[in-house]
């Protein structure tokens, strides 16, 4: 059982240091890094499903019986796609919020919108 | 014995990210982290899926975290609110997917239910039915060929979503002192630079290769897509955002990136035309096998053109911001010294 | 034609976006994605009339057979779903050329339909598709396309909203990747309906149960269900108005129609109830997200923000009828699903027109709005009063439906929790009305005047809409309950 399933606890391990990432830390651009590794973890998982013992890669050729799974290939393929458009769109979104808050901290950022809540609901009070 | 090396080495390098504070070192892990998982990749016989994630995670998602670390400052500030909270969610999570893989099959076994259910159709009967021999190709344009083509969509979303969020509103007058920045910086590098420019029609021509290949080998649309691009990329890294945008307008790179999703879609609505479902390769031709060579090629066209031109998007509006920035800076600071 | 309907339904708007992008002309672009999403309106209509007549249509796209290609697969369930953000999507673009007129620069307005569009195609695929994995792809088309939208809203805060939308959502999407993968694990297949044959094989394996659950706790978190609805209230209050309008009367719904489809088809409604204490789990965070989120929208002062609380509240509401496992609550449910996307629609509608011609939703600007925009406001009170749940109104008939599937399983208490959670509403909307009704205008608002008639005619459409379906139910009822229903395997 230990050699059966050891490389699939070694991916939890990993899933779960890129959520830890994404959950803990405050810096955007960490968080977005965060996200790549659970992601990419996610995608080690299904590619180690896909493996045979004794197979070959999915491409046909002569005087070969075994080969590995093709499915997840193609499935983890698009999900790489979408994991880089996530990401692209993400930085995007960092690169704005930087220039409007000037900075890229979570606590900063939440930090000046309640100052500016704040701030407007005691003017309206004083009106 | 590789692949439990590997998943050590990734295992430190994560843990290293989480312990880094510069964030130009972590983002080189980062790109180090996608490289060795694509060797883990390797190593487990998908060569197509590792092609795609050297490119992309070690590449292309590298390469735009590094321009984004120019523009919001390298250092992470140590304040790390809630760790405790995190561990037990992580906690949490990871054990229930531990206690979860205890009723999977084995790593390796050929009997898994994966590998007896829907498998041997598209390991057997793909040469007869598609015709080439690379099996994830066949599944990938053609069996499963919608995914793909969400896939596409999902890529021209982000461009989009990016030219909306960083697009500059550009007049002749900002372009101008953008470019004298950018042709300043860029004076230097003459051994790069001619070296480059032997290099990059060797790049298109591998691009080219990849596309074409993709039936025999690992490679295809996406791959030749993200290969594209970076020597579009590289030429505007070592001759100026303003020089490559001469060369290759960005508005013209937007018309490509709509046209390859349409390729895709009229391929599925020529289909419909000729009595088959959509994106029904068959009925493209008198004989199913060439129809299907035929479907195959066009979509990997599809996917080719939108991705690198998405990618080139992507890469011009992000190095775009930055010299607008730059910009922007320089006559803030041109206006206090006249004070 | 007739048989190619179901992918007609999806690629016509997938395919309008890249054309928009190429005629790049505002006005030309907005007129052009009203006849897709018209379009797409009218297949869904008949789509409809075709399930309830025939029975369920089964498309294998690329000619492929279901487990080895992808199927699209039209029940009653998913054909009214997509009814509803179809007929939502081009009633709320009748509006969008006036409206972004004034909240997104000109050079944006064509990106704005395209990705429109897209996230349009995204929750249209999401619901019509048969294939586990290819829910996956369209979520993240809709995903990608909603944060993207949200970060258009004018005011900074919309970006954090959206980065923080970006983070839950995609945490979201690879908690339902690995719930796909441990099942595609056990089984060997992706495709819905095959799943649920093979699953009941394997239904004991903890490896099931672990899918089973990163699969629902991935769809809440794209659901906004209380506790995990954190990132909803300001992704909506700071996306431009138009995309509230839209999101608030769609977005959540495709979420709870994916909660119902992997519950009751996929997994099966023996397995989902046994396994873990769903029930009981979800009427109690049901009922809590009623009162929290009611509670809260009570005390804001932001109009946006109170109806997107309210949104939260109202999600309650579904699961509450959900968690009942019975025809008659999961009728309830689906039945409020539709009312509550015409009432939000109208609401948010309306809302969009306040920010068109007042400039923001504060509800200090309210004040004395009641006279000088009497049909905006009218069309808000009577929205209200459907939240609330009054007669005559939709919300009345999903409200009955609910407390009767209550009463028929002995739920007394929780029954009477949820009239008192109308009670709520009743307070949050009587806010709204007593601002706009009896407090004179602000100084800077005299001028202000009715809305425009582009924004006038989509909003009394879902206005009357929410008076004629809330005196004739017999089409929402009926389709409601068929699928009901036919989900539980009863013939009707």
């Amino acid at each position: 059982m230990l050699i059966g399933l050891f490389n699939d606890w070694i991916v939890v391990v990993l899933m779960m240091i890129g959520l830890y990432i994404v959950i803990a830390h405050g810096n955007l651009i960490k968080k977005l890094i965060g996200l790549t590794i659970f992601q990419t973890s996610v995608f080690i998982f299904y590619i180690s499903m896909a493996k045979i013992d004794g197979g070959t890669a999915p491409i046909l050729a002569d005087g070969i019986t075994q080969y590995s799974n093709p499915l997840p290939h193609v499935l983890i393929l698009t999900a790489i796609v979408v994991g880089i458009a996530t990401t692209a769109l993400g930085l995007s979104l960092v690169v704005r919020i930087k220039e409007s808050y000037n900075s890229i901290e979570e606590e900063e950022i939440q930090q000046q919108d309640n100052d500016e809540q704040l701030s407007t609901n005691k003017a309206e009070e004083n009106a | 014995m590789i692949d439990i090396v590997l998943l050590s080495l990734l295992v430190v390098i994560a843990i290293a990210i989480i312990r880094m504070k510069d964030l130009f070192a972590v983002v080189m892990l980062t790109g180090i982290y996608g490289l060795l998982s694509a060797s883990f990749f390797v190593a487990m016989d998908a060569v197509d899926v590792a092609f795609t994630e050297a490119a992309v995670g070690a590449g292309i998602s590298t390469l735009l975290m590094l321009v984004v670390i120019t523009m919001t400052g390298r250092k992470e500030k140590s304040t790390r609110h809630k760790p405790l909270s995190a561990l037990f969610v992580v906690m949490l999570t990871g054990g229930l997917l531990i206690y979860g893989t205890l009723d999977m099959p084995y790593f390796g076994s050929a009997d898994a239910p994966i590998h007896k259910h829907t498998s041997p159709r598209y390991i057997n009967d793909s040469m007869e039915e598609i015709g080439i021999p690379n099996i994830v190709t066949s599944v990938l344009a053609s069996y499963r060929a919608f995914d793909t083509f969400g896939e596409v969509v999902v890529i021209f979303t982000a461009g989009i979503g990016v030219l909306t969020l960083l697009c500059v509103a550009r007049s002749q007058k900002n372009d101008e002192e953008i470019d004298s920045i950018n042709d300043s910086m860029h004076q230097q590098h003459l051994v790069i630079r001619i070296v480059a420019k032997m290099l990059i029609p060797f790049i298109f021509l591998f691009a080219l290769y990849v596309q074409f290949h993709g039936d025999f080998g690992p490679g295809g649309g996406f791959q030749a897509g993200v290969i594209f691009a970076s020597a579009i990329i590289l030429y505007a890294m070592l001759f100026g955002l303003s020089t490559a945008r001469k060369v290759i307008n960005q508005t013209f790179v937007q018309v490509i990136a709509a046209l390859g999703v349409l390729l895709y879609g009229s391929v599925g609505i020529v289909s419909l035309m000729n009595g088959g479902n959509f994106l029904d390769y068959n009925v493209l031709s008198s004989n199913p096998i060439a129809g299907q060579h035929l479907g195959i090629l066009l979509i990997e066209w599809g996917v080719g053109c939108t991705v690198a031109s998405v990618m080139v998007v992507i890469f011009f509006n992000f190095a775009g911001r930055r010299a607008f920035q730059q910009h922007k800076k320089q006559a803030q600071d041109k206006e206090s010294s006249a004070c | 034609m007739i048989a190619h309907l179901p992918i007609l339904q999806v690629i016509i708007p997938l395919l309008a976006a890249p054309i928009c992008l190429l005629l790049n002309r505002s006005k030309l672009v907005w007129l052009f994605s009203l006849l897709a999403s018209g379009l797409a309106f009218s297949i869904s209509i008949l789509l409809l009339q075709q399930v309830m007549t025939s029975g369920v249509i089964s498309y294998e796209l690329g000619g492929w057979q279901a487990p080895w290609g992808i199927e699209y697969r039209i029940d009653n369930l998913n054909a009214f779903l997509l009814l509803i953000i179809s007929g939502i999507s081009t009633v709320v673009l009748f509006a969008a050329q006036t409206s972004i007129e004034k909240e997104i620069p000109k050079d944006k307005h064509v990106y704005f339909y395209v990705l429109y569009l897209l996230s349009l195609t995204g929750m249209l695929g999401i619901v019509a598709t048969g294939d586990a994995f290819n829910v996956f792809v369209f979520l993240e088309i809709s995903s990608l396309s909603a944060y993207a939208l949200i970060a258009m809203g004018n005011k900074r805060q919309a970006l954090w909203a959206s980065y923080q939308y970006l983070i839950m959502g995609t945490i979201g999407a690879t908690f339902i990747l690995i719930g796909i993968g441990l099942m595609y694990q056990m089984t060997g297949t992706l495709n819905m309906e095959d799943l649920s044959q093979r699953l009941p094989e394997v239904a004991q394996t903890r490896t099931v149960f672990v899918s089973f659950v990163f699969v629902i706790v991935g769809v809440c978190l794209k659901l906004a269900m209380f506790p995990l609805h954190l990132w909803l209230p300001n992704a909506y209050a700071y996306a431009p108005s138009i995309v509230t309008a839209f999101f608030a009367a769609t977005a959540t719904k495709v979420a709870v129609y994916l909660l119902i489809r992997f519950t009751f088809s996929v997994f099966g409604l023996s397995f989902s109830f046994t396994t873990i204490p769903l029930q009981t789990l979800f009427m109690a965070l049901g009922l809590f997200g009623i009162f929290v989120a009611s509670t809260t929208a009570i005390y804001q002062s932001n109009v946006k923000h109170l109806f997107a609380y309210s949104s939260i509240a109202q999600i309650g509401y579904m699961i509450v009828g959900f968690s009942l496992s019975t025809v008659t609550g999961l009728t309830a449910t689906l039945l409020h699903m539709f009312n509550h996307a015409l009432m939000k629609g109208a609401i948010f509608l309306a809302l969009a027109a306040v920010v068109y011609r007042v400039g923001n939703v504060e509800l200090k600007n309210f004040r004395g709005l009641g006279r000088q925009m009497p049909l905006t406001m009218a069309a808000i009170v009577i929205g209200g009063l459907s939240l609330i749940g009054v007669p005559l109104t939709v919300g009345f008939v999903s409200k009955w439906y609910l407390l009767t599937a209550l009463v028929e399983q002995g739920w007394w208490p929780i029954a009477v929790l949820i009239l008192l959670g109308s009670m709520l509403a009743v307070v949050y909307v009587w806010r709204v009305i007593e601002v706009a009704y009896f407090k004179e205008p602000l100084e800077q608002n005299v001028e202000v005047k009715e809305a425009p008639m582009s924004f006038l005619i989509p909003i009394w459409t879902l206005v009357i809409a929410n008076i004629y379906f809330g005196i004739d139910t017999r089409l929402s009822v009926q389709v409601a309950e068929a699928a009901a229903q036919s989900l539980f395997g009863v013939s009707p």
